[in-house]
């Protein structure tokens, strides 16, 4: 068993999250799957934008960095380019990686530049209060759907392996184990790695969609989750309100950015050598 | 003049690129726009060339965002940008400053507001390089007039971005930078080049966000066993959220714009013009100076005792120099490619009205249409 205090900084407990909030649950996955993985504490770096997602690293006993609305992978990628030698992991929500950070998402995944994404789908905005986002079913209600949502959402999955991602994978709060799998894989992945979890949030999203109680999130998760190996024996209408879940795509033929980065600048000083500039 | 000085036929946008490399910059992100691309180009060429990076990202936030992250991780990073780009990276340009991420922002001034004037000079930004972000922050502004003073002012943003830990603006102008003219670079080795201040205390006590006795806090490179927090909100000296404390709010705010007024006398330049004994005393910056010292030469020649104060810093607005010069002055005019943005600071500093010369369609104002203005008003007095 992993020692989950090793890697909090207790003195900033409690945390603020609402009681069945399921970042707790990803926060314990991350430091599991890093534990499994044995790396080393100061070799990491977890950047967050904003939102209940954002609130994950101050708790975190890393180099911890809050960033603005949105942009969480645009800081990440400047800070990855000069520091390759660190792990660096992006913790974001629906709403910050989704709507605001939608487009530094899919260049991120596009240039396949070795970050670690986890994408906390709660459906809902929740530290503003509620609101819909990108990610909320087509017919949820929210503070600012109150007669339901009438926009669809995105697969935020399948964006990202269209976009160019080199690991995409994703899991729920109630599937612990596969989440903690699935952090473990795309954290040893050479690339852009993306899991998103989907997880409940009771008090922005569940109170008003008939999910009052942390519990009953849980089990929604759990008879709406279907193992992308096993998604085949489905039909299609069985498939039609259920998401897949596990491993979803793997591609070791891209290059990592800095990886083509370091190839120009060898072909360059090669070429220097050779009396050209 | 020594063996080693290079002597270059440059423009403007390529003197600040190569200002970058010397100053010791290697990160670069950018966003393609009119006319700041060259720095761009060029810095695509040169950075792996120097074990730099260089990156287009996907927009301007992306970009300064990704300045920023590099800032972090203990490089010296810049952007470039121009009006509208410059509008985008206004909020992480407010994060620079609260998390202490030394920086340089290039803005190539063109025509506004919007899209304005894509190719066409201008110098509207003056109040966005101030007050573009929001909140109270200290900011450092520089303004350079010839392809020399491009260079020059480069390298002294990063040396003051990295003493003082904060953003620093180097607001120039499609003249500026589209201009080729001489320039030289001094043997490298002669350049005053600052880098940023190191802790030397072990992780346990190192407090990242408490200032020194000039109110700077010492650096720690991640990694390094110092594992500590950053956030842009109102934060204690440890780093983390202190929301809820108007105490740490009040001490943070004071304290960022403390460490800017300790180093006032390293971060102000300016150039004086016949302006010792000047009855009429022209104050401007950017490229209009340029046109401001022909002014000056003009008037001289018919008998007028004329003078200019070229201000290099803009912000925070130097007005202990702009004061002591004008005091003699029976007439201060303002010349600005804008409709009067820094005219009113002067205002401020001379404590009576100044005569504006102000154009904001595309065209540099003209030697003559200062000595028109000032003539006018002459024959009037």
């Amino acid at each position: 068993m992993v020692n989950i205090k090793n890697y909090l900084r207790l003195n900033k407990l409690p945390h603020i999250w609402c009681p069945g909030c399921g970042n707790g649950t990803v926060v314990r996955a991350l430091i599991t799957a890093i534990d499994k993985l044995g790396f080393k504490k100061d070799e990491i770096v977890v950047f967050t934008g904003i939102g209940c997602s954002a609130r994950t690293n101050a708790i975190l006993d890393f180099n911890t960095i809050q960033t603005t609305h949105g942009r969480t992978l645009a800081f990440a990628t400047g800070f990855k380019l000069m520091r390759p030698e660190m792990k660096v992991i992006v913790i974001t929500g629906d709403g910050d990686g989704a709507a605001i950070g939608g487009n530094h998402l899919i260049h991120a995944a596009r240039r396949n530049v070795d970050i670690t994404t986890i994408l906390i789908n709660n459906s809902i905005y929740g530290m503003t209060g509620g609101q819909y986002s990108p990610l909320s079913p087509q017919g949820a209600y929210a503070t600012t759907a109150p007669y339901g949502n009438i926009e669809p959402p995105f697969d935020i999955c399948e964006l990202v392996k269209a976009a160019g991602a080199t690991f995409v994978g994703r899991g729920t709060v109630y599937h612990i184990h596969l989440t903690i799998d699935l952090i473990t894989k795309a954290l040893s992945h050479k690339g852009f790695s993306f899991v998103e979890v989907i997880s409940q949030c009771p008090v922005g999203y569940g109170r008003r969609n008939n999910m009052r109680s942390p519990y009953e999130m849980l089990l929604w998760q759990k008879e709406h989750a279907i193992m992308v190996k096993q998604a085949d024996k489905y039909s299609k209408e069985d498939l039609k309100d259920k998401f897949l879940i596990g491993e979803l795509w793997v591609n070791h033929e891209r290059t990592e950015f800095m990886d083509s980065y370091n190839a120009l600048v060898k072909r360059l000083s090669e070429g220097m050598k050779g009396g050209e500039v | 003049m020594g063996d080693k000085n290079r002597i270059m036929f440059i423009q403007g946008n390529e003197a600040i690129a190569e200002a970058a490399i010397i100053a010791g910059a290697r990160f670069f992100a950018g966003y393609p726009i009119t006319p700041a691309t060259e720095i761009a180009e060029v810095l695509a060429y040169r950075m792996p060339q120097v074990g730099g990076v260089f990156i287009q990202m996907e927009d301007e936030i992306a970009s300064i965002a990704a300045v920023i992250g590099a800032s972090m991780a203990g490089f010296k990073a810049m952007t470039a940008t121009s009006g509208p780009g410059f509008t985008l990276m206004q909020e992480n340009i407010g994060y620079a400053i609260m998390v202490e991420a030394p920086c340089v922002v290039v803005d190539v001034q063109r025509g506004g507001p919007s899209t304005g004037l894509p190719t066409l000079p201008a110098q509207g930004d003056v109040m966005q390089s101030r007050w573009g972000t929001h909140g109270d922050h200290p900011i450092v502004v520089l303004s350079p007039a010839t392809v020399q003073e491009a260079f020059d002012l480069t390298i002294k943003a990063f040396n003051i971005s990295e003493l003082v830990r904060n953003p620093v603006i180097l607001l120039t102008d499609a003249v500026v930078g589209h201009l080729r003219e001489k320039m030289i670079i001094t043997d490298e080795g002669e350049i005053e080049i600052i880098n940023r201040r190191e802790t030397k205390l072990p992780p346990e006590q190192y407090k990242p966000c408490k200032g020194g006795v000039d109110f700077v806090p010492d650096y720690a490179r991640p990694g390094t066993g110092y594992r500590y927090h950053v956030t842009s909100n109102v934060h204690d000296e440890e780093g983390f959220p202190a929301t809820y404390s108007h105490k740490a709010a009040d001490e943070l705010i004071k304290r960022l714009h403390k460490k800017i007024d300790y180093y006032r006398d390293k971060l102000t330049y300016y150039k004086s013009y016949y302006a010792e004994d000047a009855d009429v005393l022209i104050i401007t910056y950017g490229c209009t100076a340029r046109s401001a010292k022909d002014a000056v030469k003009i008037l001289r020649d018919k008998g007028v005792k004329a003078g200019l104060l070229q201000l290099q810093t803009i912000w925070p607005f130097p007005y202990d120099v702009v004061e002591g010069y004008a005091k003699k002055a029976k007439l201060v005019v303002v010349p600005e490619m804008n409709m009067g943005q820094l005219i009113g600071e002067i205002e401020r500093a001379i404590k009576r009205e100044a005569l504006g010369v102000n154009r904001a369609d595309g065209k540099m104002i003209s030697p003559a249409e200062i000595v028109g203005a000032i003539k006018g008003v002459l024959k009037d007095g």
